[in-house]
């Protein structure tokens, strides 16, 4: 319908139409649910997960092929695993939900949900139903422990989802690796839920963090860092590592750097070899240096395969 | 977010229309400038685990009591008697909360060994309830352990055999209840307390009694002096039970009380605009209301009624008492009060109501002419506590197609008191002196009740009291939509819309009137200051 359609619906007379306000009552203000109040147990009902399956199989997957041309290694790990698992990943882009989803096997791939920053994702209704709708995000506190969207986590994973998430908490601001937090640990020992370490490389170079889809940094032009911004055809790598079970005795606390440490050791075998990733453990391949921030991007290694570039420069 | 309590709106231009009730139809009304619209508290919130509260009530009880694991040995007598199916309204979605209780009650006495058990419908002068509304309110596991072995019984206010004379209150007043409830080592009560006026000695002194005991205090003298009676502090018929109910404790009868308190959530969500307020309607409410009214509007009135009888209201539990009888009113009492209280200001010249498609007496039946007339007059008038929200000598204008129409199972001598009765007076004095023993005593009436599905002989009579206090109160009472003849038979005054109905009153009231319109349901009290 269009806006003037809604318009003549509007002026119609009550109940046609909408309601006056009495001038007695105090209107409320707006309560909007969004945040981590947003309900969105709809969107793991099956009328969304089939469009959720039909978007991300028909859609999402040739797109992120042909954006994120990807070596996959360690597939093997995942391929015949069973649910519930908990897939863990350094983060460096908007993509890297997307580049994981389809990454997946298909039976992990649609019965999976993505912990989703509930102050980016879900600070809008709009935005809260597109990504629970295209990723089945979940909104998660990512700047302090939220009991209730642990909650809401570990009940899912009890019943059976499988859940992606970012345990740095946001997209890398310079391409290195940021320490994990323990929220994935915690679950993982909460559920028993075993935890696959992911590391994807090169998806910063798609579309970086500071950047949106048009190619503008945050409050720019779109002039200034032309390199900078917009959506960069990049190939990428895509490794899963072999799931990891918290020991009976382990805790949150002590788990969670075993899982951060299985991350890191992916990213060097990928920067190295699985060889020499071992024998050289240096964090320096996957943290960059401990130096002023102009010195560690100075530190990044050159983009390997330059591909094409969307807008057009 | 917690709910909001109740709510008095002063119409202003601003305010959009008012829904009103017409039994199975829904109108909106546009209510005159400066009148007032009395919202009822939104539905608290239920208990979060009612089979917990449940047995949690039993072993912890209120007032003088032992738990009630502590009152079951082996060898007993136990009878369990319940709330039959005027209670609630509409009927709950399942399961029904008798069921909860009386299951709990039974896992309790089968753990002690208790073998003599056997359940009531407390009918009074009701109609029996059918087997479907005994499921319904017992669930199946209840109604096959204990009906086909004839253990499931319905009180019989008519049974001299199955009654037993307790004596006489001070104020002479004869006290015979269920002959099996009498003689048990316990007797269990299960009540579902929709308002003030339910529970407390009431259940046993009433839901148990025969008509003998009844009339003392079901009569126009009782119903004139109880301003109002679901006002328990003002109300002769809350102390003449009380008065009652102390005799049957006196007499040695132990009773468990279990009393229950539901929250309003009245319509399941399709239609849930019928308990919002207008100007928070939203799109969906509003397409809703237009489809309903204008589907309603083109659909004969027996599937109409089938329609809304078929509603299941999603009632949730918000607390269950147990014990000493007077103690757990007391709680229970204050439990209404909390979902239903509407603290209003004043007095004014004209009450409105909408008056729905039920009352406690025509569920699954119909609403004859009487039946409107109560529980306009005796049910929504009386749902005040200090003054009536209309003045004396004011007018209260409902609307109700009242139709002249009766189910001849259910209320058969409704029928013939219509015909008979309301055609000589419509004076509760008079027609108590001249007719009332007749039809009580009615031997055909009497084996309907027994036998069949049929209200007791004497119930339009009571039905006719309920309105003696609002009837004495008012100047006039207007019908609007309703059958003339239907109406004129009452005594009351036809009216065709809201408007005429305004000028009729201001006949009576004079111009530039004060109303108040009750937004019913569900259901408030209002707290007149």
């Amino acid at each position: 319908m269009t806006t003037k359609g809604f318009k003549k619906l509007a002026s119609l007379p009550f109940p046609l139409g909408a309601p006056t306000w009495p001038d007695s009552v105090e209107r409320p203000s707006k309560l909007r649910k969004v945040g981590l109040d947003y309900d969105n147990a709809w969107s793991r009902r099956y009328p969304a997960r089939l469009v959720r399956a039909m978007v991300l199989d028909n859609l999402g997957r040739p797109t992120v092929r042909v954006l994120a041309p990807s070596t996959v290694r360690g597939y093997h790990h995942v391929e015949q695993l069973e649910g519930p698992v908990i897939f863990v990943a350094n983060h460096a882009s908007h993509l890297d939900t997307g580049v994981i989803l389809t990454h997946l096997p298909t039976h992990l791939r649609h019965k999976t949900i993505v912990a989703a920053a509930s102050d980016f994702f879900f600070d809008r209704t709009w935005k809260a139903a597109t990504w629970s709708l295209l990723l089945g995000a979940i909104p998660i506190e990512r700047t302090k422990i939220d009991r209730r969207s642990a909650a809401q986590a570990e009940e899912l994973l009890a019943e059976g989802w499988n859940l992606v998430i970012f345990p740095e908490g946001g997209r890398t601001p310079d391409g290195w690796m940021q320490d994990f937090k323990a929220g994935a640990a915690f679950l993982s020992c909460k559920t028993g839920a075993a935890v696959v370490p992911i590391w994807l490389g090169d998806t910063g170079k798609i579309l970086k963090k500071g950047s949106d889809f048009n190619g503008r940094p945050p409050g720019g032009s779109g002039t200034e860092d032309a390199e900078s911004g917009g959506l960069h055809r990049h190939r990428v790598s895509v490794s899963f590592g072999s799931p990891l079970r918290p020991e009976p005795d382990d805790n949150a606390r002590r788990f969670a750097p075993r899982i951060e440490a299985a991350v890191e050791l992916l990213g060097r075998e990928v920067s190295t070899d699985f060889w020499q990733a071992r024998r050289n453990p240096n964090p320096a391949n996957t943290r960059g240096p401990e130096a002023a921030p102009w010195r560690r991007a100075w530190a990044k290694p050159e983009d390997g395969e330059h591909m094409a570039s969307w807008p057009k420069r | 977010m917690s709910p909001r309590p109740g709510f008095v709106l002063e119409v202003d231009r601003s305010t959009p229309p008012t829904l009103f009730w017409s039994g199975e139809q829904l109108s909106l009304h546009r209510l005159p400038v400066g009148s007032r619209v009395l919202y009822a508290p939104e539905p608290l919130e239920g208990l979060a685990d009612p089979e917990a509260a449940i047995a949690h009530a039993l072993e912890h009880p209120t007032g003088d009591s032992e738990p009630l694991s502590a009152l079951l040995f082996p060898g007993m007598k136990l009878t369990i008697c319940f709330d039959d199916v005027s209670l609630p309204l509409p009927q709950m979605a399942a399961p029904d909360v008798r069921q909860l209780i009386i299951e709990a009650v039974l896992d309790a006495a089968a753990a002690k060994g208790v073998d003599d058990v056997v359940l009531v419908a407390a009918l009074a002068l009701h109609r029996r309830m059918t087997e479907p509304e005994l499921r319904h309110a017992l669930g199946d596991r209840v109604y096959d352990a204990f009906a086909p072995h004839g253990l499931l019984t319905q009180h019989d206010a008519e049974d001299e055999d199955a009654l037993t004379y307790l004596g006489q209150t001070k104020h002479g007043e004869d006290v015979e209840i269920n002959a099996r409830a009498a003689s048990s080592d316990l007797l269990v009560y299960v009540n579902i307390n929709l308002v003030s006026m339910d529970g407390g000695h009431k259940s046993v002194a009433t839901g148990l009694a025969s008509y003998k005991s009844l009339r003392h205090h079901h009569n126009p003298k009782t119903m004139k002096a109880s301003k109002s009676f679901m006002d328990q502090h003002h109300s002769e018929l809350h102390s003449a039970n009380w008065r009652m109910g102390r005799l049957i404790k006196e007499s040695g009868i132990k009773i468990f009380q279990i009393e229950t308190t539901l929250n309003n959530d009245t319509f399941p969500g399709r239609f849930a605009m019928l308990q919002k307020r207008e100007w928070e309607w939203n799109l969906r409410d509003r397409a809703t209301f237009a489809a309903t009214s204008a589907a309603l509007a083109r659909t004969p009135s027996r599937y109409a009624r089938q329609i809304f009888h078929s509603i299941k209201s999603p009632y949730r539990l918000t607390s269950v008492q147990a014990g000493e009888v007077e103690a757990v009113h007391e709680v229970t009492t204050a439990n209404v009060w909390r979902q239903q209280g509407v603290v209003v200001e004043g007095q004014s010249d004209i009450l409105t109501m909408g008056l729905p498609y039920i009352c406690p007496y025509n569920v699954n039946s119909i609403m004859n002419p009487i039946l409107v007339a109560c529980l306009g007059l005796g049910y929504f008038f009386n749902m005040y506590r200090g003054k009536p929200l209309v003045r004396e000598g004011g007018v209260v204008i409902m609307t109700h197609p009242t139709p002249w129409e009766f189910h001849p199972g259910h209320h058969p001598s409704y029928i013939d008191f219509f015909e008979q009765v309301l055609s000589v007076t419509t004076d509760p004095e008079v027609m108590h002196a001249q007719f009332e023993e007749a039809f009580a005593t009615d031997p055909w009436y009497r084996h309907l009740y027994r036998t069949g599905h049929a209200y007791h002989g004497v119930h339009p009579f009571y039905m006719w009291y309920w309105c003696s206090h609002a009837m004495a109160h008012l100047g006039r009472v207007i019908i609007v939509g309703g059958d003339p003849k239907a109406v004129r038979r009452m005594g009351f005054t036809p009216a065709t819309t809201l408007e005429d109905a305004f000028e009729l009153a201001k006949d009576v009231v004079g111009p530039d009137p004060s109303i108040t319109h009750v937004h019913n349901p569900p259901l408030l009290m209002a707290d007149v200051q």
